[in-house]
């Protein structure tokens, strides 16, 4: 087992290893840059090295920092969170050459599930289905076009390099087509560096369900569930459960046989989730996200394991040993707050004045923010995760309202009035999602 | 060779001196001192600056003059080898430019040039201590 693990990220989600790591007895090394000297995983975490000033690239991109912060704390082990560096081959590359330990997948899994059409081009040969579109990456506009006729309108060209919902284009129609294409290049190769895009048919309101998977070192593959994660802001998941609602038996059956499939085929290692469009009973693989996932709680509460444990022990080595694939046992419902002004999502960064946290019966709080806490300018939004569990999904959603009442935060704009709102819709309430009902629901409000 | 390059760029080096047994490559950087960051949220800095100060704990006092940080992380060498003689000591005229100690990381021995020009009144880390980015190296009184 490691001794120290070194946490190359920052939020919450750092503070989430501190916690595993803390359980584990497995000293801790939190690198940070002169913004976040008040984190509280810095506080926290056994020791702590300065890496940067603020900007990402100089701080928490910075490979060598994150190195040298290895060397000068003697820790034998790297935590990539999720985000930043998580699903970067070539850190996950140097990390293994520096003789650490990397608590992720192998890298070579990472670059292939990093190629989204080539994502695509695997799940499609492991027999997962897979949206009608290019046999991998597009050689030019007219190909895109042939594909588009073949396929039908609408369309969406994606970056292959991309991925969380970044780089892509929706096309109506043919005459759209070229334009689109080549705008879509150049917002890939600016963001990506790589202007490779490959094509599908667009579902305009599909639910995404995604399924966790854990695989250790020997093979053993198994999955813990899906999450549906449809309430969506551009592309950015605001809300998610699990399990998902109205799924029959058959239907999850053969979701998670295909997220297994999918892992099978690359031999994956550690933590991972196969991430779906549904389409009635139709579903259709859209990408594999190669790290533990902002959601995970979810998963954890109605599965009972710890996730972040999970993949300390396989990175080390263990075996998936008795744990067995599990369908979720009861109803867990996460809300991503967010420092935004909850109508124009406009940021808000500040001093909390006040920041009352809920507890009670079934309620489980993720964040590293604190009353006195100044969140910082120059990172993503995510202030808190408020998770509600029950035996059910109503009892989920009556703790998770209690929940977010209680929550008392000052200082800084919050969404915490569009949560309770949407715990209040009846769209919501009758499991009516999709990925179109974030919009539609901002529209009636 | 190329992340070498890079990395005297990035990290806003003025060398880098890499040795193998058999090797050795010498890398120059010219260092640019960065614009100003704009404002990103003038409203969040003032606030900010609107606060009360934090209180100073307890500790050494502050030292003097012009401090010298670290740009990165590493372990601090006062001198460019184990037994060669330090780089400065206190009571030594610096000019800008100047070699003052090496902070090592990944095996890169990377050179640390003084910003200005003057005395310097203290060495700051020990010899062969880690030292984090921002972290204080040399107080040095300016001209």
């Amino acid at each position: 087992m490691f001794s120290k693990i070194l946490i190359a990220n920052r939020g919450e989600i750092a503070l989430r290893v501190v916690e595993a790591c803390r359980e584990m007895e497995i000293a801790t090394v939190a690198v940070h840059s002169t913004a976040d000297r008040e984190s509280l995983h810095v506080l926290h975490a056994d020791e702590n090295v300065c890496i940067g000033p603020p900007m990402l690239k100089d701080s928490y991109l910075d490979i060598s920092s994150l190195i040298a912060a290895t060397e000068i704390t003697g820790a034998d082990a790297v935590h990539p969170g999720y985000g930043l560096l998580a699903e970067n081959p070539h850190f996950a590359e140097i990390v293994e050459d520096c003789g650490l330990g990397w608590i992720g997948p192998r890298p070579e899994t990472i670059r292939l599930m990093g190629d989204k059409a080539k994502a695509r081009e695997t799940a499609r040969a492991a027999g997962a289905p897979v949206l009608p579109g290019s046999e991998g990456p597009l050689e030019s506009p007219g190909a895109a076009r042939d594909t588009a006729n073949e396929v039908g309108f609408p369309v969406i060209l994606k970056a292959t390099a991309g991925g969380g919902g970044r780089g892509m284009r929706v096309v109506s129609t043919a005459d759209d087509l070229e334009i689109q294409y080549l705008s879509a290049q150049s917002e890939a190769s600016a963001a990506f560096g790589d202007d490779t895009l490959y094509l599908e048919k667009y579902l305009p309101a599909p639910r995404h369900v995604e399924v966790q998977v854990l695989g250790d070192r020997v093979g053993s593959l198994i999955h813990l569930g899906e999450r549906e994660c449809s309430i969506q802001r551009r592309h950015q998941k605001l809300l998610e459960e699990s399990p998902a609602i109205g799924l029959t038996a058959e239907l999850r059956g053969r979701l998670t046989s295909s997220a297994l499939a999918v892992a099978t085929a690359v031999g994956y290692e550690n933590a991972g989730t196969v991430e779906f469009l549904l389409d009635g009973d139709d579903y259709y693989f859209l990408e594999m996200n190669t790290r533990i996932q902002v959601e995970h709680p979810v998963t954890e509460i109605v599965t009972a394991v710890d996730l972040v444990k999970e993949q300390i022990r396989i990175a080390s080595g263990e075996l998936l040993g008795p744990l067995q694939s599990r369908e979720p046992r009861g109803h867990a419902i996460e809300c991503r707050i967010n420092a935004e002004h909850p109508r124009t999502f406009a940021p808000s960064p500040g001093r909390l004045t006040t920041f009352q946290v809920p507890g009670g019966p079934g309620v489980r709080i993720d964040t590293h923010a604190y009353a006195g806490y100044l969140f910082p300018p120059f990172y993503d939004s995510l202030l808190a995760k408020v998770i509600a569990f029950g035996a059910d999904r109503p009892e989920a959603v009556d703790r998770m309202r209690r929940a977010l009442d209680l929550f008392v935060i000052e200082g800084v704009e919050t969404t915490l009035p569009l949560h309770r709102a949407i715990l209040r819709d009846p769209e919501f309430l009758a499991g009516r999602l999709s990925t179109a009902f974030l919009e539609r629901f901002l529209k009636n409000h | 060779m190329k992340e070498l390059l890079e990395l005297v760029a990035s990290r806003n080096l003025g060398g880098v001196e890499v040795r193998g047994p058999d090797f050795k490559y010498r890398v120059k950087g010219r260092k640019v001192v960065p614009a100003p960051a704009p404002a990103a949220f003038p409203a969040f800095e003032a606030a900010a600056a609107a606060l009360p100060a934090e209180s100073e704990e307890e500790s050494d006092p502050e030292p003097e003059g012009y401090i010298l940080t670290s740009s990165i992380v590493g372990t601090f060498y006062i001198a460019p080898s184990p037994d060669a003689d330090p780089y400065v000591q206190a009571g030594d005229r610096v000019e800008k430019g100047q070699v003052l100690c090496i902070v090592e990381a990944m095996k890169l021995m990377n050179e640390i040039e003084s910003d200005v020009a003057g005395i310097v009144l203290e060495v700051l880390p020990q010899n062969a201590q880690p030292v984090e980015f921002g972290e204080p190296l040399f107080s040095i009184k300016t001209d």
